[in-house]
């Protein structure tokens, strides 16, 4: 761990200025991943920005629009329990809860969710070759241990998935991420946050060095009848996703009217359909209907060994999930498949 | 009279409170003056020698005191034997900071010392290291054309291996009625005790040196620190009062020792080194093994045929061995059986007893062949077990010294329920959920070692008994206090045992379930020895009561000694020591096991395991709903500590089975998934509800106190049972571990 200036701001734009004065700052909230880059020797922050008292991002609040606006500091936790997304987002709730332990999302913040870094053995192993950690370096995990990895949207460069439960729910909420910069403010849909790791791996999502994000919005839409989120890993907790969807759905005259769905643990984001989620609108749920847009999913899916299993359990997750979204009373803890 | 008061009493362990409120203090937590701080640099490459060193930037920055590498180290035998500890397999020990020779991923290669332990760490991150690289093998499947016997030396006293073929097991397999033939893998594991390796040296001056390290023999890094230092054996004092977990971990001195006191050594100073987690995955581990059975049985049942081969890696410097295929044919009598254990060395460090090593490798194997073979002959699994029983061990021909494995089945089924099983597999659903339920026995060998203790008596009353021994968490302290008031006839709160400190007599490592009968016995000896020399001085008093009597004539009880004859003639133990004139009494013995005697009998502790699984049908994920395992151990000290063991060794086979494994890439040479958020052992999530049942056994042969140890025993039956609960719940029979819910979707 290397020396390093330490400066608490209070306003956003206190924020964005100090981050402005050296590319090698970071901000800190939760710190839930940044400490762990930096004791592994992958992070380097010469300045750290604790951005923990800027009590503008530490709100939940409706808005005129009877959207809701989840502030970056709130944490993980103090969202699911949340009054108002425990009843109108739900998805949302049980996706947070899925996710790391409890004493992790009571200090990961909602912000700084967004940001976490894969976990890819191989990019947390600084003496291994990683094209995401040291461009042009090299992918070993296309040839190594890929029982994690992705087989959606992958590039020759990185085949490393983005970990997160939250952020999967959120993409299928159509949230948007509410951004703070140099230039003023601005909105990113959820689904353009996040990057494909195509060539250039090393960047993770759009957010630009000298931006914050400030919040998020969910738009006022109800998904509070039909919905799950199926979490498939090696344990029943803590531990990340081989494969997760979030499923939210309406419907109207037992038919589909809108359904979202949104795989975490197989691209290197949020992964949605949309050709997939329009094939079901206006038809039945029913296992038929939901596997074949399961298989247009996973069309162009592609394994690398270890992780072929994951295009075969995506169709079935898929079709589960979407299956006990009709059954949402059915979830079990953790995520774990019920029905 | 009652003879035995806290033995079989289930009370509390007694440093409880001091581990739960952090006054219990670790070997990395002795934060004493002048203190410097070593952080390891390890071996990025996995063979070859290391060309330079640049140490420019790390020396550069402040606070850095020193850097050791080969190149500067101070003078170390090169002889092998001085570095030989006390579970050193044939071989030639690794030997830290030797030379330039890269011979395993993650080998030690500097150590950075520093006044604070994050100018080490970050000061070692830049150390830049040039390395000629050599080609490297590092997995076991493919290599398996090479494998050859296991060198022979002191270890196989206690890791025997295989006997002789019996019989002709290749016409008596093709002549059986029901046949089943396996292959079953696991890859490397990891301890992984949540205390990391530290030491902390104190540097007391002219070359004496007090160490306190985690480790789980005192006296067996006492002995390795003075050898390969040339120190005088007691110019070092190792303690170990806690010990965050072993598992087999620190039965070998580690790495961090070695360069903990080479630095306070070179420095004359105090000197902190403590391991992080990923280095936790440097040194020792349970080695991947392949293992083949081919078992035959007759048309009623009876085992006739038994062929059980294993393939294990170990290091390419030191033959480790486990016993894996012996244990087939101690629990059923074929007459022909073929057995063998084979070695491949690899680029890895040498392999390391982990929480029942072999025992719980071998008995995948034998239990999932045994219950795969009950299906083929359909006959109920626990039923071909007690068909297939014996009371002798037929792959020596030696009584069992007691066994009451056939009380572990009636009970443990008993309290699983186990005869209301459906016969045959996927005939349970629960929604989408399959439910099987399974069964396995398990078995794992008493060993006997000499130990010593040492106890005093005060003039206050106060009983003090001390040896070298470690608790590594199991319970030690408090079952030796049990054992040492019952011992000595005084009520359990006049009675310390401390423990830990190789100044206080010598115990073997601890390890294999043999502390409490080992050390316990030394306990009890030393107890009746101190009894012996009161009663001596008691006589010698003037008017005394027992004058004229012998020992024979006289029990000890409540803190005295009476007359048999005459109970108002008695003499308390404190006027004993106040008459004496001195502020104690005290006596020093040795328990040393007969071992001519022991040698007809085969010692062994048993269990039964029974589980039930559900399998999502659809994705395979599998829980461990219920689980039961009963124990045949000897006599239990405390009922607690002692199922707290046991279900400690479930946990540890539901991770077996379900959970735990190091991934090796093979084309780096090194372990990927180096720490717990990726090493995957259980969460409170996968465990559901688990009963342990103690079944009476007596033994008045294996030791003094009839016990027989109960560290192993409870994950040696487990695993195979969940394998065995899946079989049945899916029908898929999968050999390998860790099962994972893709191998069943």
């Amino acid at each position: 761990m290397n020396n390093f200036t330490y400066k608490k701001v209070e306003t956003i734009n206190e924020a964005v200025q100090e981050i402005s004065k050296n590319k090698k700052a970071n901000f800190i909230a939760g710190g839930t991943n940044l400490i762990d880059l930096w004791k592994y020797d992958l992070a380097h922050p010469e300045s750290l920005i604790d951005i923990n008292s800027v009590s503008t991002m530490k709100q939940i609040k409706v808005l005129e629009s009877g959207g809701l606006s989840l502030g970056a500091l709130v944490t993980n936790s103090d969202t699911a329990y949340d009054a108002i997304v425990s009843t109108k987002y739900p998805l949302l709730s049980r996706a947070i809860l899925a996710g790391a332990s409890a004493q992790i999302r009571n200090s990961a913040t909602n912000g700084g969710n967004l940001l976490q870094r894969t976990r890819c053995y191989y990019f947390y192993d600084k003496t291994s070759p990683c094209n995401k950690r040291n461009p042009g370096s090299g992918c070993p995990a296309k040839n190594g241990l890929n029982r994690m990895h992705a087989i959606l949207g992958t590039s020759e460069n990185c085949i490393a998935v983005f970990p997160s439960d939250m952020c999967i729910a959120l993409a299928a909420l159509d949230a948007t991420v509410n951004v703070s910069g140099p230039n003023g403010d601005r909105k990113i849909a959820f689904t353009d946050f996040h990057r494909l790791a195509g060539n250039s791996p090393e960047k993770d999502n759009n957010l630009e060095h000298d931006e914050i994000i400030t919040g998020l919005t969910l738009p006022n839409e109800d998904f509070s009848q039909y919905y799950s989120y199926l979490k498939l890993r090696d344990r029943n907790s803590y531990a990340f996703a081989l494969v997760s969807v979030a499923t939210a759905m309406r419907l109207e005259h037992n038919k589909i009217e809108t359904i979202r769905i949104a795989l975490g643990g197989v691209a290197h984001k949020p992964w949605r359909d949309f050709e997939a989620e329009q094939f079901l609108e206006g038809k039945e749920p029913n296992r038929k209907n939901f596997t074949e847009a399961a298989k247009m999913i996973i069309k162009t899916a592609k394994g690398y060994g270890d992780n072929d299993f994951k295009i075969e359990l995506s169709v079935k997750a898929i079709v589960r999930n979407c299956m006990m979204a009709l059954h949402p009373e059915t979830q079990r803890p953790g995520a774990q498949p019920s029905l | 009279m009652k003879t035995s008061q806290e033995i079989g009493k289930p009370i509390n362990r007694l440093e409880g409170n001091l581990k739960v409120t952090g006054a219990a203090k670790y070997a990395g937590e002795y934060n004493v003056g002048d203190l410097s701080h070593g952080y390891i640099a390890n071996s990025t490459i996995t063979k070859g020698k290391i060309i330079e060193i640049d140490e420019s930037k790390a020396a550069a920055v402040p606070g850095v005191i020193t850097i050791i590498t080969h190149k500067n180290r101070t003078k170390l035998p090169w002889f092998d034997m001085l570095y030989a500890d006390m579970d050193a397999p044939p071989g030639t020990p690794f030997k830290p900071l030797y030379d330039e020779n890269i011979l395993y991923n993650g080998q030690p290669i500097a150590l950075v010392v520093a006044e604070t332990f994050e100018t080490a760490r970050f000061a070692a991150s830049l150390l830049a290291i040039t390395y000629e690289e050599e080609a490297f093998e590092t997995e076991l499947a493919a290599h398996l054309d090479e494998a050859r016997d296991p060198k022979k030396g002191m270890a196989t006293a206690i890791k025997p291996l295989p006997p002789a073929d019996k019989g002709d097991f290749e016409a008596a397999y093709k002549d059986a009625f029901a046949r089943y033939e396996g292959e079953f893998t696991h890859g490397a594991e990891h301890h992984n005790p949540l205390e990391l390796f530290a030491t902390t040296t104190v540097y007391d001056g002219k070359g004496k040196l007090t160490v306190y390290d985690k480790t789980q023999g005192t006296s067996n890094c006492q002995l390795y620190i003075a050898n390969v230092f040339g120190l005088h054996y007691n110019d070092v004092r190792v303690l170990s009062p806690f010990v965050g977990g072993g598992f087999g971990s620190g039965l070998r001195p580690q790495y961090q020792l070695f360069l903990c006191v080479m630095a306070s050594l070179m420095l004359k100073r105090n000197v902190r080194v403590a391991m992080d987690r990923t280095q936790m995955f440097s040194f020792g581990h349970r080695p991947q093994t392949i293992q083949k059975t081919k078992f035959g049985a007759n048309s009623e049942g009876i085992v006739t045929a038994l062929n059980h081969t294993a393939i294990a890696e170990t290091s390419q410097f030191e033959d480790y061995t486990e016993v894996v295929v012996n244990w087939g044919n101690m629990l059923y009598p074929a007459q022909n059986t073929s057995l063998d254990y084979k070695l491949v060395p690899l680029d890895v460090f040498t392999p390391m007893d982990m929480r029942a090593p072999g025992g719980s490798t071998g008995m995948h194997a034998i239990e999932a062949t045994m219950d795969a073979l009950s299906y083929e002959l359909n006959i109920d699994p626990m039923e071909f077990r007690l068909l297939n029983y014996s009371e002798v061990d037929a792959s020596e021909n030696k009584p069992y010294s007691s066994k009451e494995l056939k009380e572990c089945y009636k009970q443990g089924a008993e309290k699983f329920g186990w005869k209301n099983r459906a016969s045959k597999p996927r005939a349970t659903k629960r929604g989408n959920r399959l439910v099987g339920t399974g069964m396995s026995t398990g078995i794992w060998d008493v060993i006997a070692l000499p130990a010593k203790a040492k106890a005093k008596f005060s003039k206050d009353g106060k009983l003090k008994v001390t040896s070298a021994v470690t608790d590594i968490g199991t319970g030690t302290k408090t079952i030796m206090t049990q054992i040492a008031a019952d011992s000595f006839a005084v009520a359990i709160d006049d009675v310390t045992f401390d423990h830990g400190d190789s100044d206080m007599p010598m115990a073997p490592i601890q390890g294999g379930s043999y502390t409490t009968g080992v050390v316990g016995s030394a306990v009890k000896a030393a107890c009746k020895a101190l009894q012996k020399k009161l009663f001596k001085k008691a006589k010698n008093i003037s008017d005394s009561p027992l004058s004229g009597l012998k020992i024979t004539d006289v029990v000890f009880k409540n803190a005295a000694i009476y007359s048999k004859e005459d109970f108002s003639k008695f003499i308390n133990y404190k006027d004993i020591v106040v008459a004496d004139g001195k502020n104690w009494i005290a006596a020093s013995k040795s328990n040393i096991p007969n071992l001519l005697e022991l040698k007809k009998y085969t010692r062994a502790a048993h269990s039964a395991a029974f589980v039930e699984v559900e399998v999502d049908e659809e994705l395979g994920i599998v829980n461990v709903t219920r689980a039961v395992t009963a124990v045949a151990a000897g006599k239990i000290i405390n009922p607690k500590t002692a199922r707290s063991q046991i279900l400690g060794g479930m946990v540890w086979g539901i991770s077996k089975a379900l959970r735990e494994e190091t991934m090796t890439d093979h084309n780096l040479g090194k372990y990927m998934n180096t720490n717990l958020g990726e090493y995957h052992i259980p969460v409170h999530a996968d465990i559901h509800d688990l009963d342990v049942v103690f079944v009476d056994e007596k033994d008045d042969i294996i030791n003094e106190l009839g016990s027989k140890g109960v560290g192993e025993i409870g994950l040696a039956s487990m695993a195979p049972a969940i394998a065995n609960a899946i079989f049945h719940a899916t029908g898929k029979r999968i050999n390998k571990f860790p099962i994972h819910f893709d191998d069943l979707m």
